[in-house]
């Protein structure tokens, strides 16, 4: 019956969409201000329409309803009622009705603005939308429908199916699967839907470039608009992936928080084209160039973020993440052809409209620098890309040996794996360049800096990084990449607090204002640029981190008796005891207690464990972590002796500074808050473009 | 007789000790975990795929590990070992693709592609970049204005720049 009610409500949602989708498209062709209301009411009526979906699988989750196929799969009746709830992300068929639930929230609080000043733009943000939603709701309803049941057939055998099949009777499971125990931790909870919120939110921009191209308004006024989507997009696709971090480094126990794995990847493509484009609609709003790029940028976006959705949910690529294996991937490729194609003439169409008013004029200027930041990320999207599909690729390709046998040795078709060596060994350069780039561009001035404008504005914080260079060497730092590392750090942390420094000390001297209020008047005057650098300071900060972790990170692992112990660099690890015992949701549990001592003197107590789940026949190693400033002490249980329980093998990892990379990221979220935190005069910002630019051109 | 005694007792303490110590070190394999970890870091089983071989807790890869230890015990060296497994599973086993056939492209494209950018950026500069007017453009070193703090100025005029801009 619930079933039924969410399965039908996803058929209305579908058809209400296509309804808005003819109405908007309509009300634009005809300019009919009723259509286009109409196609608006359509987006905003698929909120409260796919709540009633979600509500219904909530409540078939809680309830323990297992005759539906999704609940069996990712509950058990052992499983407390939050993971029950959150379920509703932990398979395929779930995530991809989450997607569209949140997608429909997004697009129906941009519906409610106040369109009055950009009414051509409603239909064909409505339209875009709208096109993208019920391009999942067809995913919900004919390929991965969460609400098919199981039946039970005359000849005994179990089949499902939406509807009751002839013959058949209702076949209800005592019990569930569970979820997968790897998304039973707090980070795994969190962190899908803070990647769907950044993924639906890049939707929007997205809606209003094409918008923009359809329209003719092709300059800078979509990129106003959507300045603050795009803030919020990239905030929460950021936090999704520290989350997935934080996850993969509590959950997974291999010591780190990135394996460069496919699905990893797939969320950080659209994070790095997206970060891109953050940049380079400065450059647009600033000095009216890179048009046609930053509509390549955002086009990329949204379908990296369809792409990203694929990935995770299907298993073409597969890999840790790929729970689930479905025959999507035809409808998802062919949704992103027809958008990249559709959207790509729609700019070929736009192109003359979209050339620059102004010309670069000078190597060394803020947009020239831009410009470079954009190349450099467009490169690290573009190595990514490549080593996301170059497997498939090979594999793929071995059809071309198996035709032409005199090219079988060199399309042999064997799958290789493209692993965290090969990203490590090209990424850092892109990297390294993005870290100067950090601190170099905001030296900069628009239009016009020349090496010597720059040289006269670094010289200090360049002085004082070479210092702190000079400092880590005399300590005994002898790693040139580490050497590398922290100056380019220390460089862009000193340039970041001489211009916030430079900034209050200038108004506070023209002001007579308390160099503090100072500080705080000249951030709330230009929340987007200090927001932005407060965001670098976060990432810097990660970075210091990243650093830290990937050139000094040590590991042992050695089998000790009860009593006997492990040294790695300062620490001595002493096992004391282990206990297996079973608990009630289903787990048994292996659990050591290990003592740590810091040159020789007593710290603490950690806990490894491994939890084996009945239900799944999974285990998971869940490392005991003391974590500090300094560093972080890694311990995991790899084995023990069943029997006795009096010896154990452990895997300690030492990994310095990892802390800096959570530390950062707090960082980077109170930059992003600052950046996008709403204007008190918006209109003043759009009085400003009729200003003329006298000053330097 | 009880000197005798205490004497056996501490005789047979030391004997037991000496076997457990014994056993205990006769536990320990001879090649250590961090030497399997060494090169088991480098592999990646075809099951679980993605999860290095050195962290991957699944039965399957713990006995991988030991047929590691067993050939290092045997006196394999580090390349013989992962052409055996190459040999056995195919080059999915390795953690980067060995550079053959076309599996070049992987290795080469990314330098080609950045490089690319890079000249397609440089020829776009060239023919954007217009001959620049010094007159007029203020931050001219020659004429820059005698004050005390030239960089605060043009750091003021900058800001006011800006605050004009918006």
């Amino acid at each position: 019956m619930v079933a039924n009610l969410g399965y039908a409500t996803l058929i209305i949602t579908f058809l209400v969409s296509i309804y808005g989708v003819v109405a908007a498209y309509l009300g634009a062709r005809r300019n009919s201000h009723a259509l286009v209301d109409s196609a608006r009411n359509a987006m905003l009526l698929t909120f409260p329409l796919l709540t009633i979906s979600a509500l219904a699988i909530i409540y078939l989750l809680i309830n323990g309803h297992y005759e539906v196929q999704y609940v069996t799969e990712v509950t058990s009746n052992s499983m407390p009622l939050y993971l029950k709830i959150t379920a509703l992300w932990g398979g395929q068929a779930g995530s991809l009705l989450f997607w569209s639930w949140l997608m429909s929230a997004f697009a129906s609080a941009v519906t409610l603005r106040k369109w009055d000043r950009d009414r051509e733009f409603l239909p064909w943000v409505t339209l875009v939308s709208l096109v993208t939603l019920a391009f999942f709701l067809i995913l919900s309803i004919f390929v991965e429908n969460p609400f098919i049941s199981f039946w039970h057939t005359p000849t005994g055998s179990i089949t499902t199916a939406m509807f009751r099949p002839a013959g058949t009777s209702l076949f209800i499971p005592q019990d569930g699967n569970g979820l997968n125990p790897l998304l039973r931790h707090p980070g795994m909870i969190i962190h899908p839907p803070m990647l769907y919120l950044g993924f639906v939110a890049f939707v929007i921009p997205y809606a209003f470039a094409i918008a923009a191209l359809v329209t003719g308004r092709t300059d800078a006024r979509w990129i106003r608009l959507t300045r603050r989507w795009t803030i919020v997009a990239w905030v929460f696709l950021s936090l999704g992936l520290v989350l997935g971090m934080r996850w993969a480094y509590d959950v997974l126990g291999w010591g780190g928080y990135w394996g460069w794995d496919p699905v990893e990847n797939s969320a950080f493509m659209p994070w790095l084209i997206g970060t891109a484009f953050l940049h380079s609609v400065i450059v647009q709003e600033k000095r009216g160039m890179l048009k046609q790029w930053n509509m390549v940028l955002i086009i990329l976006t949204y379908d990296l973020v369809i792409f990203g959705t694929f990935l995770t949910r299907s298993g073409v690529l597969s890999s840790v993440h790929a729970f689930a294996q479905s025959a999507i991937g035809p409808l998802f490729f062919g949704f992103i052809g027809v958008t990249f194609i559709t959207s790509m003439i729609l700019v070929i169409y736009r192109w003359d409209d979209l050339k620059s008013d102004v010309e670069m004029t000078s190597w060394f200027s803020r947009e020239a620098l831009f410009l470079l930041n954009n190349l450099l990320f467009f490169g690290l999207f573009i190595v990514i890309f490549w080593g996301v599909i170059f497997p498939v690729l090979s594999e793929a390709l071995g059809i071309v040996g198996q035709k032409i046998p005199s090219l079988s040795s060199i399309f042999t078709g064997q799958k290789v794996t493209v692993g965290p060596q090969w990203y490590e060994g090209i990424v850092w350069l892109p990297f390294a360049g993005l870290l100067l780039l950090m601190g170099i561009a905001p030296l900069s001035s628009w239009q016009y800096s020349t090496a010597k404008t720059i040289g006269r504005a670094m010289w200090k914080p360049s002085l004082a990084s070479l210092l702190v260079v000079i400092g880590l060497v005399l300590v005994g730092f002898r790693s040139l990449p580490a050497l590398l590392g922290f100056w380019l750090c220390s460089f862009v942390i000193f340039v970041t607090f001489y211009e916030f420094w430079r900034a209050a000390w200038a108004r506070h001297h023209a002001r007579n204002e308390n160099l503090l209020l100072a500080f705080w008047f000249m951030i709330g005057k230009n929340r987007r640029r200090y927001g932005g650098y407060i965001i670098h300071l976060g990432m810097i900060l990660m970075a210091i981190g990243i650093l830290g972790i990937e050139l000094f990170q040590e590991q042992t692992q050695g089998t000790i008796p009860q009593g006997g112990q492990i040294e790695i660099g300062q620490y001595t690890v002493k096992f004391d005891s282990l206990s297996v015992f079973d608990t009630a949701d289903g787990r048994n549990v292996a659990r050591a207690v290990v003592s740590v001592y810091k040159d020789g003197r007593y710290i603490g107590e950690l806990h490894p464990r491994r939890d084996y789940y009945y239900e799944s026949q999974q285990p998971m190693t869940i490392a005991g972590v003391r974590s500090t400033p300094e560093d972080d002490l890694y311990v995991l249980l790899v084995d023990w002796q069943p029997l006795s329980t009096s010896a154990a093998t452990f895997k300690i990892y030492h990994n310095p500074l990892v802390w800096w990379l959570w530390f950062g990221s707090i960082v980077f979220i109170l930059g992003s808050v600052v950046a996008a935190w709403p204007s008190k005069e918006p209109e003043m910002v759009m009085v400003s473009k009729s200003i003329p630019e006298t000053s330097k051109a | 007789m009880r000197i005798k005694i205490i004497l056996l007792s501490y005789l047979l303490t030391l004997v037991m000790g000496v076997t457990v110590v014994e056993i205990v070190s006769a536990q320990q394999p001879t090649p250590s975990d961090d030497q399997v970890n060494e090169i088991a870091k480098q592999l990646y089983c075809p099951v679980c795929e993605n999860i290095p071989l050195d962290v991957c807790p699944t039965t399957a890869c713990a006995q991988w590990r030991e047929l590691i230890r067993q050939k290092l015990a045997d006196g394999w060296n580090e390349q013989q070992i992962k052409d055996y497994f190459v040999l056995q599973y195919g080059d999915r086993v390795l953690g980067t693709p060995p550079p053959e056939g076309i599996n070049w492209l992987v290795y080469l494209v990314p330098p080609i592609a950045i490089l690319a950018g890079v000249y397609i950026l440089f020829r776009a500069f060239r023919s954007w970049k217009r001959p620049i007017q010094s007159d007029n453009l203020q931050p001219n070193s020659s004429e820059a204005p005698q004050s005390t703090d030239p960089t605060q100025d043009e750091y003021i005029n900058r800001l006011e720049e800006e605050v004009r801009k918006r």
